[in-house]
Order: C-alpha cells, then structure tokens, then sequence
C-alpha cells in the first residue's frame, strides 16, 4: 500500500513535514505525491471522526435496507445515486444479501429519519421495499473504538 | 536446672549477616534513581520506558481468555507445552534456516530474563569468567555474578557504531574464560551486528572455545537487511545458546514468555534448574504465544513498520536539533550523543527532566562506556515524539 496512504488513513492532520520525517523522504516530494493523490481522486476528502454521542445535542443515524428492483442499462446505479444526493443520506452501498442498497442516514430525530424515508426514498421509483434500524449505540467507527477505556499505563521508566 | 534465656548474652539480631554476599553487595540498578525521580515528575514525557507502546494484539489475549474459560490452568510440562516447543521450532527453522529438535533443544522460560540467568547459573563454575559488551542491559551482570562467574566487561565505541570488536574480545580472554555473551539488536545503543561481522567474531570464539550466549529478544525489530544469529554461522550452532522471546516483538512484556534454544546437553542442563526453581512457564502466557506465532505475523510487521516509521522521524529529529546520533539498526532506542554539550550523561538527563520534563535513560546506566550518551525510546507514540524533540531543542538553546 501507499505509504503516505497508509499514514494519512490513521490521521489525515500528519502535515507533508511529518509524513516526510517519517518516511526518509524530501518534504517537497511528499507535498507533491499528496497533491497527486488529491487531484486523481485517490484523497477524496479530510473528515473528521466524531464521537456525537458526547455531546448533548446530538443526531439520531439509522441504516436503511432498500430492496430495488433492477433498471434497463442502468442496473441500480441510477437509483443508488439519486437517493446519494439527498443531504440526510451519509453513505449508499451495494450489498450482497437479501436486500440490496444498504444507506445510512443521518437525523435530528428519529421522527425526521422516519418522514424522510417515508416521503423521500420509499416513493422513489425502483424502490420496492425499506427496512429501517435505528442505530442505538456506536462501539465502533472507522476502525476507531469509541468506548475505548483510557489506554493502561506502563511503568515510567524500565531497563 | 534449665537456663533462663536471659541470662545467657544474645547477640542482637543483624539481618547483614543472614544476606548472601553476593547479593548484600550488588549496587541497587542505575534506573531505580531515574525512576524515581520521573515517578514524581507530572506531565513527563517518557523516553525511558524498555518496552512496545502497543497493548498485545486482541486475537491473543482473546485466546488466552478462552484457554482460561476451557479450564487450561495447570502446571505445563518443565520444558514447555509441546506444541508452543514445536511453534517455535518451526518459526526458527523458517527465520534462521536452522533445526532444533523440540524434544531436547528447546526450553520454555519464564521470560528471557529467566533464561539469562539459567544460561549463566547452567554454564558457569566459580571464578569463571565471562565476557559482557557494554553498555548493556542491566541485568547481565548481576546474573553472571548470582551464578558464582566473573564478569569481563568489553566496551563497544560509538566510532564502531557500537558493534563488538573481535580484537577487544581477543584482549579479554583469559585461560578462565567460558562465556561470551551477545546481545543484538543491542539494548541500550540500537546497534546490530552484520553477518561478516559476527563472522569476524567466530575466529575469536574458536580459537578460545567459547560458549556464545546470545540474547536476541529484538532479533524481529531489525530494520535494515534482516537479522543474523551468531548460531547461523557455519558450525557455530552447537557453540551457541539462542535465547529468544515475543516481549518485543509481539508486545507481551507482561506475559513473560521466553525460550532457550541449543544443544541439548546445554538446553537439559538449563531444564535442571528451571525444574527446580520456576517449574514450568506460565501456562496462559504459553497457550498465547502459540496463537501470538502462528497468528501474530501481520499485527507483529504492522508495529515494526511503525516503529520504523517513528525511527526516521526520532534520529533525524535529534540530528537536526544537535544531539549527534549515529543510525540505529535494532530494537526501538535512539542512542544519541550529548558530549558536545559538556555535561555528563546523567547531569543532561536529570536537567533536562527537570527543566523540560523530557524522561530519557543516562547511557552511564548501562555501562561505563554508554557514558556520554543517552538511551531513548522511540516505543511511544509519534506526537509524544514530536513534543519531546520540542522540548529537547528548548533545552539546548538554554545551555
């Protein structure tokens, strides 16, 4: 893999400097590889991993199965990027199964999730059937475990 | 008429006098004074700690809780649990291209620690002596002496990139000589010693008839070419006890589980003591390292890549902020020079734990030839690396 990737996988804020260090490598050579990267496409965007759950305010996620019925020439793809526009909806994915589209989507209420998926995704042309599960708690984010207990100590000084 | 104890003189009690010599007079570590002194210190950073950063992979400690829960808590046989023997016997011969049987060659030990110290007690006749590189870790020397032997230090230099000289081991040589004890990748220097160098050393060994103890417990944290054993080099294998252990490389510092690899004579003799004196290896550590071995590969490359990566960035931080380092090929230490900043090794350190809280080990600890330098390592994580530099280079702009 990559290695500057690879890196910026675990923590997309190592600047071109670090990574640089890191890896032996002229900084400049890094800043190029990088922009590269971005302008392909390959980086598709810096997000930040947020535990919602630590805040008062926070938002109500729910993952939707959708069974679809398969377009002419279009496959699901057509109907799988119009539901990808709606801002509510967080990731679309083809899965294999007993459904087919599998989407999250993300809320301030589960009443707002439950009005969204009955006027905005049922009625779509194609969708034949939804399935919603409201997500209860999250162990576990982008290889990121959220309830991770404060890391043991090792002793502050050993041969 | 029976005596009334008091009336006889009793000598009052002296608990010096019911010490054994040997132990009596054994100075108290040199880490003990830092650890300490750090302990106290709020909001150290730690460049002091001997030990990976990483907790051990879940798949091992998952197994390990799963051979609790299947009830396997009784003792194992002394030399280990046959198949963990069998394990490592095969991870050998695919490392090192060499055969032990895991019958007769192979003894499971409570940590390498413990194999040291069996190594020496098995070998060693009072007034024996055997031969220590230094700087060395710590308890080397203390476990030659506890086995009865004399310990001959030989000083490696930072002009040879801390690699052991065949002639200085030439000059240490005596008629009383039976051990020489290796120790790479070195802890504290990083260094490691290359296949033609270990094989400039072989002649030395021969000629003298030489047992080679040769601690390779960071034998997988080897980060240029890969790592050779002394036991590798032709007709040597029978001349060398290899001990080995997965500390480092698999992150199970706390399990302690470690073996001893070699002719069996050598191996059996180990076992007496280990018999009479640990019994058997833990038992839930054993049944882990057989799954951290046959399952651990991808985790174990994933924390070296790391560690390597931390390397780079450490060593040409503290060139680039001036405290000399020459490249350290092994285990996770930076062995950085401060003799161009006029203080000794522990001055520097304990100034700089004072004034910047920056933890770091003298390199005196370890020997007197480590005087000078500083042993710190990079087994932490890459921001606590990068705002130790910071504080390093605030330090030296105030000296």
């Amino acid at each position: 893999m990559n290695e500057i990737l690879e890196i910026l996988s675990e923590n997309a804020k190592t600047t071109p400097s670090e990574i640089a260090a890191l890896l032996g490598k002229p900084e400049a050579d890094v800043a190029r590889e990088i922009k590269e990267l971005e302008d392909a496409g390959v980086i598709r965007k810096y997000i930040t991993l947020i535990n919602w759950e630590k805040l008062d305010q926070s938002f109500v996620f729910a993952v939707l199965e959708l069974k679809v019925a398969l377009q002419r020439k279009t496959g699901y793809d057509a109907v799988a990027e119009r539901i990808a526009n709606f801002s509510e909806v967080e990731s679309v994915r083809l899965i294999s199964g007993d459904h087919d589209l599998s989407v999250t989507v993300r809320g301030k209420s589960m009443k707002d999730i439950a009005y969204f998926v009955a006027e905005r995704i049922a009625p779509l042309e194609g969708v034949q059937s939804t399935c919603t599960h409201f997500i209860l708690k999250s162990y576990k984010e982008h290889g990121v475990i959220l309830t991770e207990k404060p890391k043991p100590q090792r002793l502050v000084i050993s041969p | 008429m029976k005596q009334s104890l008091k009336s006889v003189s009793v000598p009052a009690w002296n608990a010096d006098r019911h010490l054994n010599n040997i132990v009596r007079d054994m100075p108290p570590s040199g880490i003990r004074k830092f650890f300490d002194l750090v302990s106290e210190m709020k909001g150290a950073i730690s460049l002091g700690v001997g030990e990976p950063d990483f907790v051990t992979p879940w798949h091992v400690r998952e197994a390990c809780i799963y051979s609790l829960e299947s009830g396997i808590t009784h003792y194992t046989s002394n030399k280990g649990m046959p198949e963990l023997r069998e394990v490592i016997c095969e991870s050998v011969r695919s490392d090192l291209g060499l055969d032990y049987d895991p019958a007769e060659q192979i003894l499971i030990t409570t940590g390498v620690s413990e194999a040291v110290d069996l190594a020496f007690r098995a070998t060693l006749n009072p007034g024996d002596e055997a031969i220590l590189p230094e700087p060395c870790y710590v308890a080397y020397a203390p476990d030659i002496l506890l086995a009865g032997g004399v310990v001959k230090t030989v000083p490696t230099h930072l002009e040879d990139e801390f690699r052991l000289q065949p002639e200085d081991v030439a000059a240490a040589v005596t008629d009383k000589t039976r051990a020489l004890l290796l120790s790479y990748p070195n802890n504290p220097t990083g260094a490691i010693m290359t296949r033609s160098d270990l094989e400039d050393l072989a002649d030395v060994v021969v000629e003298n008839d030489l047992l080679v103890i040769s601690d390779e417990v960071y034998s997988k944290l080897t980060y240029s070419g890969s790592h050779v054993s002394f036991a590798q080099l032709e007709g040597m294998q029978e001349r060398t006890v290899i001990l080995n252990g997965l500390s480092k490389s698999h992150a199970m510092t706390g399990w302690r589980v470690g073996y001893a690899l070699g002719d069996p004579a050598m191996v059996g003799a180990m076992t007496k003591v280990h018999q009479y004196t640990m019994l058997s290896a833990p038992t839930m550590a054993q049944v882990a390292a057989i799954e951290a071995l046959q399952k651990g590969e991808e985790e174990m490359l994933h924390m070296k890549h790391e560690y390597d990566l931390r390397r780079r960035m450490f060593v040409s931080g503290l060139n680039r902020i001036g405290l000399d380092c020459f490249e350290p090929r092994g285990a996770f230490y930076a062995f950085p020079s401060v003799k161009a900043w006029g203080l000794s090794s522990e001055e520097f350190a304990e100034r700089l734990l004072k004034e910047q809280k920056v933890a770091v080990v003298p390199g005196s600890v370890f020997g007197p030839s480590g005087e000078g330098l500083l042993r710190c390592s990079y087994a932490t994580s890459r921001e606590e690396l990068i705002e130790a530099l910071d504080r390093i280079e605030i330090f030296l702009s105030g000296l």
